[in-house]
């Protein structure tokens, strides 16, 4: 059993070498996009992977972005592993921070201990009824999740643009004729706690840890994980053994849709105090990769939502810096998932596998486990 | 009014399907042979800039179309790359390209030209005498010259399919690999040709939004309708006729919710705009049954694995 | 066309896989005009012999002479060009494009898009003529049986010029009277410039049809020469390196309660048309009864609906007395139902997961192994070790994910799953399909066990011996039904197999 757990840390250290890896190409990669964009590559990654680091302000401003990001992250964890892909995260958060929104102003009265919570709970409902449908379509319809959650995307946000515009909105701006798209402030007792005076940083991001260990002993220490998990690698198998596969697609769907919607609560609490028009900030497409990153585990989504954290509020450091869009910062994560994605080649293919462990020091007859994963 | 209504929307609505025939005929032929290529909306994006920004430098339309038709070749091959040889989970792979594509045309646009700028592309072209003839000739023979080119290819893309050996090659890696294997057919190489071929006429997709239908760019200017061409293969079961009829209807849905804001109908812009989104879930809901009749290798990388 | 094979030559060849020595310097021979036999158990390296000859793998050593010259076949198109064709245990075919179109796949390979399916139906055609091979050119593959199927593949590979035949284990969906003509058809065939390479592991056909035998062990070649000189048990023992005994069953005077009662059953298949049309069986506490027949005759419709995966349109399943038609799969597994899966890769285990978590798949939510939602590792490992030391599964640890087992130990952790729950009924689906002999005769004795304990067990198989040796009562099902079930006493192969092709009792 010794050896066992040397051969899972082992393993571990090659997932993770991989992962970074590709993490290494994707930014030579999108160094060619630095200089097409005119910028010096060095002094952009320079600025983008350092800068942040300097200073309580990045460093906080970071984690504040990987609040989000980890919440988003797992959920798209929940849903991989459980074998159904959610690409609608974005969409997800749109509606999580519409529940949470309208149910925070419509308690005004409510304490503190009562109303996050609840406003939680309802960000959750609300974003998981939101990727139920992709679920229930894709289980009982054999509609193709990728395309359903993209599209449920576009709705999301047009249906965020009409209540901001409509419904939601501010009646200050009204009087005052602004007409600025943004809802009116949450009441005080919504707002999470700031850990610094001056600094947004706050108590989200414990949320979102304390999420991510539950999540973590969930799929693996539960008997609803384990049956997700199984029903995620391999459904045949899941359905013979008497595992309602169906059922188990859409409760990961609203599990996943859950979590992006919390994801946006987290936003609208910690961050905002109301809802706005560009609330998101991509944060449901980046969760992929954050996923990704972490291995589709939850605790590497922990570190790896700190990672991209980093890198988004680096590259708003390098806009100003060196003058190219921060949106370049998408073309890199696209490039991130193609990179992790082909990487996988390495880690189902025995020979390349048992090669790279064996430059780890791994014995000969040695195999590497799976850790049920399609990383 | 309501004939002046429905006209007006079909003469609106016909240059709206192109985009889609071009990227949807070309995710077919990736699709029959087996590979899932969800990038064609970052492919159309990169492509409706490149075109755009060559008409904006050297004022060559067809430049700009070629140049478009190049990039969108190359992220093709990238695709090909990762999902072929690399063996990738193709779903994850394609969203990869999409923000990729997303992220590059956004800035290189902000970069190059900052904000929107209108460039002179490619316009309609009437045919002379068919023109003259009432209602029709205006809904029929005063498009783009590119609209009919997707309308000509939609022909050419069914004898291409059903009527040649590399048809017939194509049909079969997508369907059995093995088989086509067996016989010497190098299932690799047909799947190269044709997620690059994809990526050609998403290439063509974004130009005709840019050169020729917008003529203009901005960041998101394909806002789905690449997302939407894949879904059309699926309505379209793989065969060129049913994917011209489904680029048809949502192009008529779009125009219709464009024509419901033209005249000023009481109804909340942004739920409008919302809708051929819904139709495009609705359609994919409802169109279920079918589903088996698609490539049967659709999504799986092949292995060559005859051990026994 | 390519030349006549007049002789072909595969010297010394060696193929390694990654961690398996695949073949071991095998050297054979092949004359025009002569059906060399190749024999071996699963895994002896049979196919992959014929996949270097064909192109599809290269060999790490050795080399293959043509007429006395030295070939290098790089792929099926060189292999091909050289005159030598190959039919696969399952079939090439693309089954939505017509048998035209799935000829002229092969035929235009040096052009880019001309094709003349006329010309090529004018070939086919005259092969079909020479050879006295019918086939329907424009009829899509789905529509067509195994047996049409398998011509076509013949058809195929001589319109490809092809004048060696490989033919991989071509009798594997065939009855015994579809195989007697197979083996008429071959032997007329290598009269005309033909030669033939067969590849079973049964023993009777290789008699019949062979000139020469070369069996395969273990990747080596152990033993070349003439059929006729030696005798089936003779080849037996040599394919398996020992004698073989399979264990038997013998007969029982008494059975005990009827357990599996399945009434009329009626259900679809996957293509919507009813693919099991009122099916009776009984089996009894105690017994193993058989399931013959052909696979594609309802086999695996009538497991899934006993099993709840799929829906029973009209009649009635009881175990023990209660009704279970279209309870749900968890259900019928609460209910006493024990399964092994005809794919113990993707229905049996899930390869990604852990031998211990596979091991656990249908009590994960039960105590000891789990409480109030929390699986209890501790009681899991116990549980998993102690499964893993009684059926003897051989795996570095229970850690191991179930992919990186060997077929047989994959069974093992199914049966060690199943068996060990003490079902009342237990469904065994091709239970032994492609173990080896060592792993097989584990598995009956396990069968025969099960069936000491008094479980009632159905057997799917479409290996005769293995039906012959076990069950008390043989049925057989051809095209969604059963027509007889035979005590095993009243049964022969001969009419086992007229039972097979369709020929009821009494009826001809």
């Amino acid at each position: 059993m010794e050896k066992n757990k040397a051969d899972k840390y082992r393993y571990l250290t090659v997932n993770i070498i991989i992962v970074l890896a590709s993490l290494l190409i994707a930014l030579v990669l999108g160094a060619f996009l630095f200089l097409i964009a005119g910028a010096n590559p060095f002094e952009a990654y320079g600025v983008m992977l350092t800068q942040p680091l300097d200073g309580l302000f990045g460093i906080t401003e970071m984690l504040v972005r990987a609040a989000p990001l980890m919440l988003v992250g797992l959920g798209i964890a929940i849903a991989f592993r459980s074998g159904i892909l959610n690409i609608g995260g974005e969409g997800q958060i749109m509606i999580g921070v519409i529940f949470a929104t309208a149910v925070g102003l419509s308690l005004p009265e409510m304490p503190k201990i009562v109303l996050v919570p609840v406003i939680f709970l309802s960000a959750f409902i609300g974003g998981g009824v939101w990727a139920g449908i992709a679920g229930w379509m894709r289980a009982y319809l054999n509609v193709n999740e990728i395309l359903s959650t993209v599209m449920l995307n576009y709705i999301a946000i047009q249906l965020y643009l009409y209540l901001l515009r409509g419904p939601l909105i501010d009646p200050k701006e009204v009087s005052y004729g602004t007409g600025v798209p943004q809802s009116a402030l949450l009441p005080e007792a919504a707002w999470l706690t700031r850990f610094i005076r001056g600094f947004r940083l706050h108590s989200g991001l414990v949320i979102a840890i304390v999420l991510a260990v539950i999540v973590f002993l969930f799929l693996w220490k539960t008997t609803v994980g384990y049956r997700m998990r199984a029903v995620g690698a391999e459904p045949k198998a899941a359905t013979y053994s008497g595992m309602n596969v169906k059922r188990n697609l859409v409760l990961a769907m609203v599990l996943s849709g859950g979590f992006a919607g919390m994801a946006g609560a987290v936003e609208v609490l910690g961050v905002h105090h109301r809802a706005l028009e560009s609330i998101s900030a991509g944060y449901g497409f980046s969760g992929i990769v954050v996923a990704l990153f972490g291995g589709l585990h939850p605790l590497g989504i922990i570190p790896a939502s700190a990672v991209f954290g980093l890198l988004i509020v680096g590259s708003d450091m390098m806009q100003r810096a060196v003058e190219v869009p921060a949106s370049i910062i998408l073309a890199i994560q696209g490039l991130i998932i193609l990179a992790i994605v082909s990487s996988n080649i390495f880690l189902r293919n025995p020979k390349l596998r048992d090669k790279i462990f064996r430059l780890l020091g791994g014995g000969k007859e040695a195999k590497i486990e799976p850790e049920g994963g399609r990383a | 009014m309501i004939l002046e209504i429905i006209i007006g929307v079909i003469i609106s609505g016909i240059p709206l399907s192109a985009s889609l025939l071009f990227a949807s005929l070309g995710e077919m032929f990736s699709q029959r042979s087996g590979v899932f290529n969800l990038g064609t909306e970052g492919i159309m994006m990169l492509s409706a800039f490149v075109g755009f920004y060559v008409v904006y430098i050297i004022g060559s339309p067809v430049l700009g179309i070629l140049a478009a038709m190049t990039i969108g070749g190359l992220m093709g091959m990238l695709m090909a790359l990762v999902s072929v040889t690399f063996k990738a989970q193709q779903g994850i792979s394609g969203i990869g390209l999409y923000m990729f594509g997303w992220g590059v045309s956004g800035t290189l646009f902000r970069v190059y030209v900052g904000g929107v700028t209108n460039i002179d592309g490619i316009g309609r072209v009437a045919i002379p005498v068919l023109m003259d003839i009432p209602i029709i000739g205006k809904i029929l023979f005063n498009q783009n010259p590119m609209v009919y080119l997707a309308y000509l290819l939609v022909p050419v893309a069914g004898y291409v399919l059903f009527r040649t050996s590399w048809g017939l090659k194509v049909r079969a890696v997508g369907t059995t690999p093995q088989a086509a294997d067996t016989l010497g057919v190098s299932v690799e190489r047909i799947r190269y040709q044709c997620v690059t071929l994809g990526g050609v006429m998403s290439g063509l997709a974004g130009a005709y939004l840019s050169i020729g239908q917008a003529q203009m760019f901005a960041d998101n200017l394909t806002a789905g309708r690449g997302f939407i061409a894949v879904a059309l293969v699926y309505f379209g079961r793989w065969k060129p006729v049913g994917i011209m009829w489904g680029a048809l209807l949502f192009s008529m849905a779009h125009a219709l919710q464009r024509s419901i804001q033209v005249y000023g109908i009481d109804f909340p812009y942004e739920i409008a705009v919302a809708t051929p989104y819904v139709l495009v879930i609705l359609v994919l809901a409802l169109t279920y049954k079918g589903r088996s009749l698609g490539p049967l290798a659709l999504g799986k990388p092949y292995n060559r694995e005859f051990r026994g | 066309m390519a030349e006549i094979i007049e002789r072909l030559e595969m010297n010394h060849i060696t193929k390694r896989f990654p961690g398996v020595l695949a073949l071991d310097d095998v050297t054979m021979n092949l004359q025009k005009g002569e059906v060399l036999a190749l024999l071996g158990e699963n895994g002896a390296g049979k196919t992959t012999l014929m996949n270097i000859l064909y192109g599809l793998y290269h060999q790490d050593e050795g080399n293959v002479l043509l007429n006395d010259k030295k070939i290098q076949v790089q792929g099926p198109l060189d292999a091909l060009e050289y005159g030598i064709g190959m039919v696969h245990q399952h079939f090439m075919l693309v089954p939505n494009m017509t048998v035209l179109e799935n000829i002229a796949l092969g035929m235009y390979q040096r052009t880019r898009f001309k094709m003349d399916l006329e010309k090529v139906r004018q070939r086919v055609l005259e092969v079909a003529d020479r050879y006295n091979l019918t086939v329907k050119p424009d009829a899509y593959i789905w529509q067509l049986s195994v047996g049409e199927q398998q011509r076509v593949e013949l058809v195929k590979v001589l319109t490809l010029g092809a004048n060696l035949l490989i033919l991989d284990e071509p009798t594997a969906a065939l009855t015994p009277q579809q195989t007697d003509a197979l083996i008429d058809l071959l032997r007329q065939m290598i009269t005309q410039d033909t030669s033939i390479i067969f590849i079973s592991h049964k023993l009777n056909e290789v008699k019949a049809v062979s000139d020469r035998v070369a069996v395969l062990r273990n990747g080596g070649l152990v033993f070349e020469g003439p059929t006729e000189d030696h005798t089936a048990e003779d080849l037996a023992e040599k394919m398996a390196g020992r004698e073989i005994s399979y264990p038997k069953t013998s007969k029982k005077e008494e059975y005990g309660r009827p357990i599996l009662q399945i009434e009329k059953v009626v259900a679809e298949g996957d293509q919507g048309t009813d693919s099991l049309q009122g099916v009776s069986v009984e089996v009894r506490s105690g017994e193993i009864v058989g399931i013959a027949g052909v696979s594609g005759n309802g086999q695996r419709e009538l497991a899934d609906v006993i099993n709840g995966i799929r829906p029973v349109k009209e009649g009635r399943i009881q175990l023990d007395g209660v009704d279970i038609s279209n309870r749900t799969p968890q259900q019928i597994i609460d209910l006493g139902m024990g399964y092994i899966p005809e794919d113990r890769m993707h229905e049996g285990t899930i390869p990604s997961f852990t031998v211990r978590e596979n091991l656990i798949m249908k009590d994960y939510r039960r105590e000891p192994l789990a409480k109030n939602f929390f699986l209890r590792k501790g009681q899991i490992d116990t549980h998993a070790a102690s499964l893993i030391d009684a059926f003897k599964v051989k795996t570095p640890s229970m850690a191991t994910s179930c992919a990186s087992l060997s077929g047989g130990n994959i069974q093992k952790v199914i049966l060690a799953r199943e068996i060990t729950r003490k079902p009342k009924a237990l469904v065994a689906a091709y239970p032994i399909r492609g173990l080896d002999i060592g792993a097989s005769e584990y598995v009956h004795s396990q069968l025969i066990q099960a069936r000491e304990e008094g479980m009632a067990v159905l057997l799917i198989s479409e290996e005769l011996d293995e039906l012959l040796d076990l069950c008390d009562r043989i049925a057989v099902m051809y095209e969604g039904r059963v027509l007889d079930v035979l005590p095993r006493e009243e049964c022969t192969k001969q009419e086992l197999g007229l039972l097979m092709a369709g020929v009821s009792h009494g009826k001809e």
